[in-house]
């Protein structure tokens, strides 16, 4: 319960400060938004689910307005699927709520369906039909009639496929076809399970633009899963890092990244191939070394200081530098402190 | 049903049919194998063909006396025809028994050692035996093989009596040649029945599995769709299906081997409907849970194989102990492959089949509502 709370608090914090006071919004609009926004239309409360042998979901308390894209990352393995699955409708919480639009599943499993768009993380479609076919079938099942179905072809770019079979298209297609599929209907809310995972960064990117364009022309929220921290920080407005079921932290990109990590990392590569690990443990900062790569990077929270430090340590124990560069810290880095280890793993 | 929920079903219909239709397989498996079937059981069994049957020789006597003395060489050389074989030290010899009704016999007699003759019993390459002991002529055969008591029969015939046999008794022979009566009219209406149970079992079955472990199914049922629609469609596809495919394996026989129902039209269409039914529903119950098709695989055999083996498609389940012909009778396949064959060869209308209509119908829905109760959508 307190969890929940906390959490809550954050994210109204942020919503206002950042969001809108910062961005010039005229005062009627913000008010009107206040009390529009009053309702998210997901609410998770508390919620727990276990397989045989494991914890897959350990009490996750999230909420989301109304237009906004949120991510949940974490990598393989994290609980991602099976939260996503229960927001769905598609598998029970052992323990907790989950309210669509303030309403339950049980009973209201119509009216739900009505309003979500759901891309599975594996789904595939029937190969023998086309691509206009597939989605007349799901057009059908929404009421909608062809003037739509074109409408959604042209969107997701899929115009020269309109007439080929599923099974010829390519994995970025597919993922096309079932994101359209999933936006047929003009969801109020979008749930998208690895919507690019397997793709090529050229397929990822033509999703992206899918989404991003959704995002400028409609008012449908968003929950992605995902374990590329570049998918969530190019489309998603609040990002959720979960790992082994519990959400760890929370926030916008720049909260996480400015305000989570106070270290900044170095990254180096030694020509010397003598040093080993144990090498940097004297060193007052955090340093991971790999002797086979010959690669390491320094956690360090003052450049000023810490920099020149570093470097005289090499110095002093005779290490030759082959290459040295300051970089931005990213959502992985973040993940790497928390957990020691990373999103791809 | 409102007239959404009617499109949303005419599309479900739709889309699977095109699924199936646009597989390669569904052409050849349903339609041209059960009519090469047909032409090549129909054709093996209507024409005769002379009958050829491997007897082996061994003399037991040395060979000298043998060739020269007694009686069986004596009425080999009356009555066959000698080849000396390529290795040049066993003789064979050629006995005809011509029939113009019967079709022909034809004894293919060989010399051989007694373990040869042996080896040859065992592998089926030899039906009976031949050896002479004090001038007598053995016959060795297997007394639970009819075929080599006919064999025996024939021989001995034409070596006690001196004179071919069935020559004289042709006249008293009248071979039915009468619609409905012929192997092929037995078997049209089974491999119908065959054609509905394994179209059925397999389509829905496959269809179902495949769609589940695909994730379609999921994906499908998070929408507004009606679950009835989904499972109403596949089947209003598959009974069409097999309605096209009985109607031209129907056709077909009615062309070459001139098959006629002779019973009421409409009872025959009951009955194939019922029976699809019937494998719908059953189809259904053992899709329900399972996402792997190697399971829904040997389901379907546990299934169809008995079927297939007890029911009476090919040759006449009569053949069975008399105990187990009660439960044979009261299979589904059974149900069906007789409800046809009794329209199409005895002239039965609906009061005949009118329990197998009930029955079949009833399995149908049974298992259709089981299968339902513990159906995994997700
Ligand atoms: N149906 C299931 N049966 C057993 N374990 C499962 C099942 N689904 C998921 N899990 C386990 O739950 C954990 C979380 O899985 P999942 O939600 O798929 O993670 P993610 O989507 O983040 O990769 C994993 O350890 C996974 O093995
Ligand atoms: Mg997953």
């Amino acid at each position: 319960m307190i969890e929940h709370f906390n959490y809550s608090y954050a994210y109204y914090e942020y919503y206002y400060t950042n969001k809108y006071l910062g961005n010039g919004v005229s005062s009627q609009t913000l008010i009107r938004s206040f009390t529009m926004e009053q309702n998210p239309v997901v609410e998770v409360k508390n919620v727990h689910k276990s397989f045989k042998s494991v914890h897959a979901v350990k009490g996750v308390n999230l909420s989301i307005l109304p237009g906004h894209f949120i991510a949940l990352l974490g990598p393989n393995g994290a609980g991602k699927t099976t939260l996503v699955e229960m927001i769905e409708g598609i598998q029970k919480p052992d323990r907790g709520e989950i309210l669509l639009l303030g309403k339950k599943w049980s009973g209201n499993e119509e009216e739900i369906h009505r309003n979500i768009g759901i891309s599975l993380q594996e789904t595939r479609f029937v190969d023998k039909l086309t691509v206009g076919e597939t989605l007349k079938l799901f057009a059908s099942f929404y009421r909608l009639n062809n003037s739509r179905v074109t409408e959604i072809i042209e969107l997701i770019e899929l115009e020269e496929k309109r007439k080929a079979y599923v099974q010829n298209l390519s994995g970025g297609q597919r993922q096309r076809l079932a994101l359209g599929i999933a936006l047929l209907n003009k969801p109020r809310i979008l749930l998208l399970d690895e919507p690019t995972t397997g793709l090529d960064p050229n397929a990822r990117r033509e999703v992206w633009a899918i989404l991003k364009k959704l995002k400028e022309e409609s008012k449908t929220s968003m929950i992605l899963t995902t374990h590329y921290m570049e998918e969530a920080e190019q489309l998603c407005d609040y990002i959720i890092i979960i790992d082994k079921g519990r959400i760890i932290r929370e926030g916008t990109l720049d909260q996480l990244l400015n305000h989570e990590i106070n270290h900044k990392t170095i990254e180096f590569t030694l020509e010397t191939t003598t040093a080993t690990a144990e090498l940097f443990i004297p060193c007052n900062f955090e340093i991971k070394y790999d002797d086979l790569s010959g690669k390491g990077s320094a956690y360090i929270n003052n450049m000023e200081t810490e920099l020149p430090e570093l470097l005289s340590y090499f110095r002093k124990k005779d290490l030759t530098l082959k290459n040295l560069e300051c970089r931005k810290n990213t959502l992985d880095d973040l993940f790497t402190s928390l957990t020691g280890r990373h999103l791809n793993e | 049903m409102n007239r959404f929920s009617q499109y949303q079903l005419f599309q479900l219909t739709l889309a699977y049919f095109k699924e199936i239709v646009r597989e390669p397989g569904v052409l050849f498996w349903g339609i041209i194998f059960p009519i090469l079937m047909s032409l090549g059981l129909g054709i093996a069994f209507t024409k005769k063909a002379d009958t050829e049957r491997n007897i082996a020789v061994v003399s037991v006597q040395d060979e000298g006396t043998a060739e020269t003395n007694s009686g069986l060489s004596r009425a080999l050389s009356r009555f066959g025809e000698k080849n000396i074989s390529d290795e040049g030290d066993f003789a064979e010899y050629k006995i005809s028994i011509p029939n113009e009704k019967l079709g022909n016999t034809i004894f293919l007699l060989q010399e051989m050692t007694w373990d040869e003759a042996m080896t040859g019993l065992k592998r089926g390459s030899v039906n009976l035996i031949i050896t002479e002991q004090d001038h007598h002529i053995l016959y060795h055969f297997d007394p639970a093989n009819p075929d080599a008591q006919l064999s025996y029969l024939k021989l001995s015939y034409l070596f006690d009596k001196d004179t071919l046999p069935l020559s004289n008794t042709s006249e008293y022979i009248a071979p039915l040649e009468v619609q409905g009566t012929r192997y092929i009219d037995f078997l049209i209406p089974g491999l119908i029945a065959m054609g509905i149970m394994m179209s059925t079992m397999w389509g829905i079955s496959y269809g179902i599995i495949e769609k589940r472990s695909k994730k379609l199914l999921r994906r499908m049922v998070a929408t507004p769709m009606k679950k009835s629609n989904f499972l109403i469609g596949m089947i209003t596809v598959r009974i069409g299906m097999n309605f096209i495919e009985s109607v031209l394996l129907f056709l077909f026989a009615w062309w070459v081997f001139d098959i006629q129902i002779q019973g009421s039209i409409p009872a025959v269409i009951a009955i194939f409907i019922a029976g699809n039914v019937a494998f719908a529903g059953i189809a259904i119950f053992i899709s329900s849970r399972t996402a792997k098709t190697e399971i829904g695989n040997g389901l379907i055999n546990v299934v169809v194989f008995p079927m297939m083996l007890l029911s009476g498609i090919f040759f006449s389940y009569h053949n069975f102990p008399e105990s187990v012909i009660p439960y044979i009778q009261k299979m589904p396949l059974t149900m069906v492959a007789d409800g046809i064959r009794s329209i199409f060869i005895e002239g039965a209308g609906f009061a005949q089949v009118s329990v197998p209509l009930i029955v079949l119908t009833s399995i149908g829905v049974v298992f259709f509502t089981a299968g339902l109760k513990m159906f995994k959508w997700y």
